[in-house]
């Protein structure tokens, strides 16, 4: 018992009146460290003790506030600027609807910080280590009897002096209260490593339990259950055909939209000069889509105002000048032939690259780029 | 019958117990191993729990298309039900915050179990709309968080001011709950004989010291919580009425739907916390400290909660015809004359003529008939929020598209299962913690505050 160190005298008294007494003449006579200890709130004993009123309610007032503004803002900022959406007509930001969860989240705020506020920075809880804890004296104030402790840090402490005036105010029976310091720390126990770690430890669990359930967990079974359905998908396997293919062939001569094969073989050049015609008129769009399409396919060979000044330096044949006079008096039906089919094994098909609407557009353009050649002045 | 004086104060607690009696008989049914009446009870609640999870085994398992909703009838049991769990906790939350506010001593006993019936009835409330989903663990996308379609929730919807609402509702409730639990853990804590229930109490408790120091600023800090807590019921059901109100269903599409959930919340829970109590007091001998007053009080709550209802009843369907809207008025003559003419009149029957009983004081101070009237409010208002989804959507603007709505097997499981869960937790919680508040119950007793005034303490 040497290493023992006295924290306070603690008195304990029979009934409210008593105690309530015995603090105001405590507080009177001038001690500071001194608490008043009660199963239950006392009426009037905080104006016997002086103490000043509890300022807890800041907390709530910032913390509502925090709430109420940061809800609106947040609001303000989804659906006005990082994704602006009419919602039923009214405007990006409408208060009206906004106030409900600006409530909620003020009165959420408020009151969870209120409380937090309360049991770390006003009471120092959580603290199981506290000399009080387990003795006779906590016993009996958590139930029935109403106490006072005077520590032994208040300056005017003296045991033996307050020990007899305790007697004298009525106290029913007087302890020392004595603890091991090796034991119970008085310091704030909360930034004890083993609790930081505990924290830490606390935090990267839930996190990593909460990454793992949306990221793993929702993607197993029977999570997925809609994304596996009894039907086939292209490219596998299936066990109801024959062939063992779940794709099946289209019907034999069926042809895809936009995909005609084109009619006149390559020796029909007659038939295709005589047979065809633009379909398209010559609009602002088609002709842009036509010098599009010139500058990308034919340009590289035929230049680009159809010169036949070819930009790759002879590593191919150079194709003859479109402003000939028996290109100009071509019909449309020639060179629709010959970006099709290709010109006499020098100039490939294009008909992979250039759809037909688009080979009729780039015949606008020549046309155009024909009549710019050859103005008659 | 027993003559009261009405011009003095009552006590509160019968017989003027010690505080140390009280402790005891508070915390005597924690200490007491499980009786075979009690694990009898448990056996029943856990049935009904399993029979929900068997229902939603199936739900979750072959889709919604297991429960009779089909368009136009969306909400049927599901909504009805989450309405139904929500009204039962606002008892609780009025019991804890709103006559606390008011100074109404008598609320010590009852408010601890009340405010454990809020949150029990919040987690089965909240469940509803998570199954309702079909695909409940998709419900994270109802929060504000970012995700890869940039997109957020509408906040315009009254849906989502629901997931705050209720969400904000069961943490403050929590909270509340648990602020005023940490006292009584403490005494728990230093009553506790073993060292596993020592060391659960001395965690939970926080190492509270019963210091007036902190006492102090504990009791500010109920008084600012039951001033948050007080605008926020009022708030939740109102924002769960904007669910219908906002939409434009005719028998939805009225202003008087938010004080008229809110009275209907009061009056069901009010009810649910009696029909609760009754059985709690018995078993556990507590009828020294929640007395017959408590009841008589209580019913007196549901005599005028039922009144604000009336008034509903009729101003509905006066709205009705006085707007001269001739679908709205149909909505109002289906109700009582049609497909679901049987629920409403029952409604009727147990909502506005059987809580006129509580005129009588006989009436309110006798424990059998409180049992059985409390237990018929709770299926009149079960049957009210069925009333109002199930008619309003089976027969609205468009003829083509009406429906009649018959629930399923599956629906009565989930149903039964709600109320396995709601009383499983009850019992589990009555068994585990103190039921009454003994700090509070202890301070409402006959000469447990000064009877000197020093001075200024008593100045208001």
């Amino acid at each position: 018992m040497r290493d023992d160190r006295l924290y306070g005298i603690a008195a304990l008294f029979d009934n409210p009146d008593k105690v309530l007494l015995a603090a105001k003449e405590v507080a009177e006579g001038g001690y500071k460290k001194f608490d008043v200890y009660t199963p239950y709130p006392l009426h009037g004993m905080d104006n016997a003790m002086k103490l000043k009123q509890s300022k807890v309610g800041i907390v709530t007032l910032i913390s509502g506030m925090i709430g109420v503004v940061s809800a609106l803002l947040f609001m303000w900022w989804t659906n006005s600027v990082d994704y602006p959406l009419v919602i039923g007509g009214k405007p990006l930001f409408a208060l009206p609807n906004y106030i409900p969860i600006t409530f909620e989240l003020g009165v959420l705020f408020g009151s969870v910080s209120t409380v937090i506020g309360l049991l770390i920075i006003f009471l120092n809880l959580p603290r199981n280590s506290h000399p009080l804890h387990d003795t006779n004296f906590m016993k009996r104030v958590s139930s029935d009897k109403f106490g006072i402790c005077i520590e032994a840090a208040d300056p005017l402490f003296d045991a033996n002096t307050i020990s007899n005036w305790f007697r004298k105010l009525g106290a029913e029976s007087i302890e020392e209260i004595y603890y091991r310091p090796e034991y119970i720390s008085l310091r704030q126990a909360i930034f004890d490593p083993k609790y930081i770690g505990a924290i830490i430890l606390v935090a990267l669990i839930s996190s990593g339990a909460t990454y793992f359930t949306l990221n793993e967990i929702l993607f197993m079974r029977p999570w997925t259950s809609l994304n596996e359905q009894d039907k086939v998908l292209p490219e596998t396997r299936s066990k109801f055909y024959a062939d063992g293919f779940a794709m099946r062939p289209p019907v034999e001569g069926t042809v895809a939209r936009g995909q005609l094969p084109y009619f006149f073989s390559s020796n029909e050049m007659k038939a295709a000069e005589s047979y065809m015609v633009n379909p398209l008129l010559p609009t602002k769009r088609v002709m842009e889509i036509g010098q599009r399409d010139y500058n990308t396919y034919c340009s590289p060979c035929h230049g680009y105002q159809g010169n036949g000044d070819s930009r790759l330096r002879g590593q191919f044949p150079n194709p003859p000048t479109l402003h000939s006079d028996t290109l100009r008096k071509a019909p449309d039906g020639h060179f629709y032939q010959v970006i099709t089919d290709g010109f006499m094994g020098i100039m490939p098909s294009y008909a992979r690259q250039i759809s037909p609407d688009e080979r009729w557009a780039i015949i606008w353009y020549i046309r155009a780029l024909q009549k710019s050649h050859n103005v008659k002045g | 019958m027993e003559i009261i004086d009405y011009t003095k104060t009552q006590p509160l607690l019968v017989g003027n117990p010690a505080a140390k009696e009280i402790d005891e008989s508070i915390a005597a049914p924690i200490d007491r191993p499980y009786s075979k009446k009690y694990l009898m009870a448990l056996t029943v609640t856990l049935t009904m729990l399993l029979i929900g999870v068997v229902a939603l085994y199936y739900t979750f398992r072959y889709g919604i298309g297991m429960w009779g909703n089909n368009i136009p009838v969306g909400w049927a049991f599901d909504i009805t039900n989450f309405v139904f769990w929500i009204g039962i906790g606002h008892a609780g939350t009025l019991i804890s915050a709103i006559l606390f506010l008011f100074r109404q001593r008598w609320r010590t006993s009852i408010a601890r179990f009340a405010e454990a019936m809020t949150i029990f009835a919040v987690i089965c409330a909240g469940l509803f709309p998570l199954i309702h989903l079909g695909r409940p663990w998709f419900a994270g996308y109802i929060f504000p968080v970012p995700n890869q379609h940039g997109l957020w929730v509408n906040f315009n919807s009254p849906l989502v001011w629901d997931v705050f609402a209720v969400s904000t509702y069961f943490t403050v409730s929590l909270m509340f709950w648990y602020i005023g639990l940490i006292p009584d853990l403490a005494t728990l804590r230093d009553r506790a004989k073993s060292k596993i229930k020592k060391a659960i109490y001395s965690i939970f408790s926080l190492g509270w010291r019963f210091s007036n120091r902190h006492w102090q600023h504990y009791e500010k800090v109920y008084v600012i919580l039951a001033g948050l807590a007080t605008p926020l019921v009022l708030s939740v059901h109102s924002i769960v009425s904007f669910d219908f109100a906002v939409s434009i269903l005719p028998g939805w599409h009225t202003t008087i739907f938010p004080p008229y959930f809110v009275a209907g919340a009061i009056f069901s829970g009010f009810a649910m916390v009696i029909t609760v109590l009754i059985v709690v007091r018995r078993v556990f001998n507590l009828s020294h400290i929640i007395t017959i007053d408590h009841f008589d009080k209580m019913a007196k709550v549901i005599l005028v909660t039922s009144s604000m209802v009336t008034y509903a009843y009729i101003m509905e369907p006066f709205i009705a015809w006085y707007s001269g809207h001739p679908i709205d008025w149909y909505t109002v003559i289906y109700r009582a004359t049609g497909h679901y003419a049987v629920a409403f009149w029952t409604m009727v029957t147990c909502n506005v003529i059987v809580p006129q009983l509580f005129w009588f004081r006989r009436i309110r101070r006798s424990i059998p008939a409180l049992f059985s009237i409390s237990i018929l409010i709770n299926l009149g208002m079960w049957l009210e929020r069925y009333v109002i989804i199930v008619t309003s959507l089976s027969r609205d603007y468009l003829p083509s598209a009406w429906h009649i709505y018959k629930p399923t097997l599956t629906d009565f499981g989930i149903l039964i299962g709600s109320f396995g869960l709601f009383f499983t937790l009850v019992l589990l919680f009555a068994h585990s913690l103190p039921v009454v508040s003994m700090s509070e119950v202890k301070s409402v007793n006959e000469h447990a505050q000064p009877d000197l005034h020093l001075g200024e303490d008593h100045a208001g």
